[in-house]
């Protein structure tokens, strides 16, 4: 009963990891490096849905809606002013440059917010109990936003002509650009959608806890594990590389102390690269 | 002051073997490594337990941390080198913070989170604080020199040569019949037992280690030092290393005049001013103060052939 418990917790942890780690791939797949800004764009959305939450006042989903849009600009802006101009010079420049944006923004929100972990201004409710299991309305409600943010997602990709053609940059950017595709308007729109899907992941996942400005670099791990377990570069990769992680961490409570979650997405990494390394629906590793 | 410009000195130099290191693995072969921090703290570890709880003297000591440095460097090279570098990344950064969650909590290792105290320093009771910093500002000045001239000797040795090319085009490298990924995981084990060594000499230099003190930051300040100085070159390490103390250490002295602002706010506005000149440095001269040199032999722009080896 206890493992199924666990499982129940996982698939709804994993089901909002899979928003920032969809984030994360859509940049993969466009821009080609790793952005471990990604991180503090998290905690910059937790931060904005704070923000809107608690001192405006408004309800969940409008504070979502702030944490999508706020951390995206950041993204935007960030990514134009200051990884741009490094991506001319190969990944490893723009990983670190990630590196040193991530930890800039993180204490940006750390200069304004101090360290003090916040709480979300919810109503409190009574957890629901069926057959044994429990789950939080929270909870479930979470769930729902990150599926029915997906939905939203998938159909933008595959329905309208600025989703197609940031497939198509991403699938082959010298064939897009001979078909007339701006890749610099589609390179924008990638940093704002995909930084702001963190945001929101960063959000979602407070919503369940609490924050403080370490929220994105504590789950970062487990975002990266998730993309990369699903193969780096593929949404639906992304999802189901998410479930199997947060199934994982949940458990590895089984045997493990609670400490050693993240460790799981470490773990999950490792064992994927060697056995597997274009990941479970990606692309090639080496 | 004195006292406190000898620990400044003792923090370069010990900045200055991680630059060394790291220049090897990132500089020479132009592999990426963020887990720097990780290899550090094994050799922290490895020397802190091995003279505290089973009595092996200090050098000795000082050797297993290298040794075990370069160990586990070994290991995750062969796990990762396979992978392009984007992989790579990922991987090593995960490793550091691994090793952090392990050390904090097996608390049978080294005492979990409170860490690791009393490590023993060389004549530390008999020479008393100042002379003991004055001692290690020796002894770590000699480790730098030291591993200056072998790095040197071996950034022109035909090892060395193989690295850079391996960092231009490693296919061009594979055709001349070298095998890439043994030198590969070679450079990672030279680099990280010199991240390890750094490790057990702080180790033995402040008396007390935790898993706290090994965080991504430490990572970052090094990346800064080779940045600065000028990637690919032993003497931009330590130049840069130098300077990147000495702007750490400055800016400790900056802020606390800062009107209305709270500890936390100092420490946060130190890191962005960190974070902010690495984004700079990053931008503005990307080959450093002293930029690597490069034999006579004619070369397209370097990002340029970086570009198009990746494509």
């Amino acid at each position: 009963m206890e493992a199924l418990q666990l499982i129940v917790n996982g698939l709804m942890a994993g089901t909002i990891l899979a928003i920032p780690a969809i984030g994360l791939t859509t940049l993969f797949a466009v821009l080609r490096f790793t952005n471990f800004a990604l991180a503090s764009h998290m905690t910059i959305g937790a931060f904005a849905g704070f923000v809107a939450n608690t001192s405006l006042g408004l309800p969940v989903i409008p504070s979502l809606l702030a944490a999508f849009v706020i951390a995206g600009l950041v993204g935007w802006l960030s990514d134009e002013f200051m990884l741009k101009p490094l991506r001319a010079t190969g990944f490893i420049t723009t990983a670190i440059g990630s590196i040193a944006l991530t930890i800039a923004l993180e204490n940006i929100v750390r200069f304004i917010f101090g360290n003090a972990m916040r709480g979300y201004n919810l109503p409190l409710r009574r957890d629901w109990v069926i057959h044994d299991i429990r789950v939080s309305p929270q909870q479930a409600e979470n769930l729902v936003i990150a599926v029915v943010v997906m939905a939203l997602l998938f159909a933008f990709l595959t329905l309208t002509r600025t989703g197609k053609a940031m497939r198509a940059v991403a699938d082959n950017p010298m064939l897009a650009a001979i078909k007339g595709i701006n890749a610099d308007m589609v390179a924008r729109l990638v940093s704002f959608v995909g930084m702001g899907l963190a945001g929101l992941g960063g959000m979602l996942i407070g919503l369940d806890t609490t924050i403080d400005p370490l929220v994105g670099f504590k789950t970062i791990l487990s975002v990266f594990a998730a993309a990369v377990v699903g193969g780096l570069g593929s949404i639906p990769g992304a999802v189901v590389g998410a479930l199997v992680i947060g199934v994982g961490e949940e458990l590895s409570l089984l045997v493990l102390t609670p400490a050693y979650r993240t460790a799981v997405g470490f773990i999950a990494i490792l064992l994927v690269l060697t056995f597997r390394p274009r990941g479970i629906l990606g692309q090639r590793a080496y | 002051m004195e006292h406190y410009l000898v620990a400044m000195g003792v923090t370069a130099g010990l900045y200055a073997v991680m630059a060394l290191g790291m220049n090897v693995i990132w500089g020479m072969a132009g592999l990426i490594n963020l887990g720097m921090v990780g290899f550090f703290a094994v050799g922290a570890y490895t020397s802190g337990l091995l003279t505290l709880k089973f009595g092996w003297p200090i050098p000795a000591g000082i050797v297993a941390g290298a040794a075990m440095g370069g160990l586990v460097g070994v290991l995750v090279a062969l796990i990762t080198v396979r992978l392009r570098g984007d992989y790579l990344a990922i991987v090593t950064l995960g490793f550091a913070e691994t090793m952090r969650i392990v050390m904090s909590n097996e608390l049978w290792i080294a005492n979990g989170t409170d860490g690791l105290s009393g490590i023993p320093g060389p004549f530390r009771q008999a020479l008393g604080p100042h002379l003991f910093n004055l001692m290690f500002l020796g002894i770590v000045v000699a480790a730098t020199t030291i591993l200056f001239f072998l790095f040197e000797r071996l950034s022109h040795a035909p090892f060395g040569r193989v690295l850079r090319g391996i960092r231009e085009d490693e296919q061009v490298v594979q055709v001349a019949g070298k095998n890439v990924i043994m030198f590969k995981v070679k450079a990672f084990a030279v680099g990280t037992a010199a991240l390890g060594m750094a490790g057990a000499l702080y180790g033995h230099f402040t008396s007390y280690i935790a898993p706290d003190l090994f965080a991504p930051l430490l990572t970052l300040y090094v990346k800064l030092s080779l940045l600065a100085g000028g990637l690919g070159n032993n003497v931009g390490a330590i130049v840069g290393a130098v300077l990147v103390v000495f702007f750490l250490e400055s800016t400790r002295f900056v802020i606390p005049y800062i009107p209305e602002i709270s500890a936390v706010q100092g420490a946060a506005l130190r890191e962005i001013l960190i974070a902010g000149a690495l984004l700079l440095v990053l931008r503005v001269r990307a080959r450093g103060l002293i930029p690597e040199k490069i034999a006579n032999v004619p070369l397209p722009d370097r990002p340029h052939a970086a570009l198009s080896a990746k494509s």
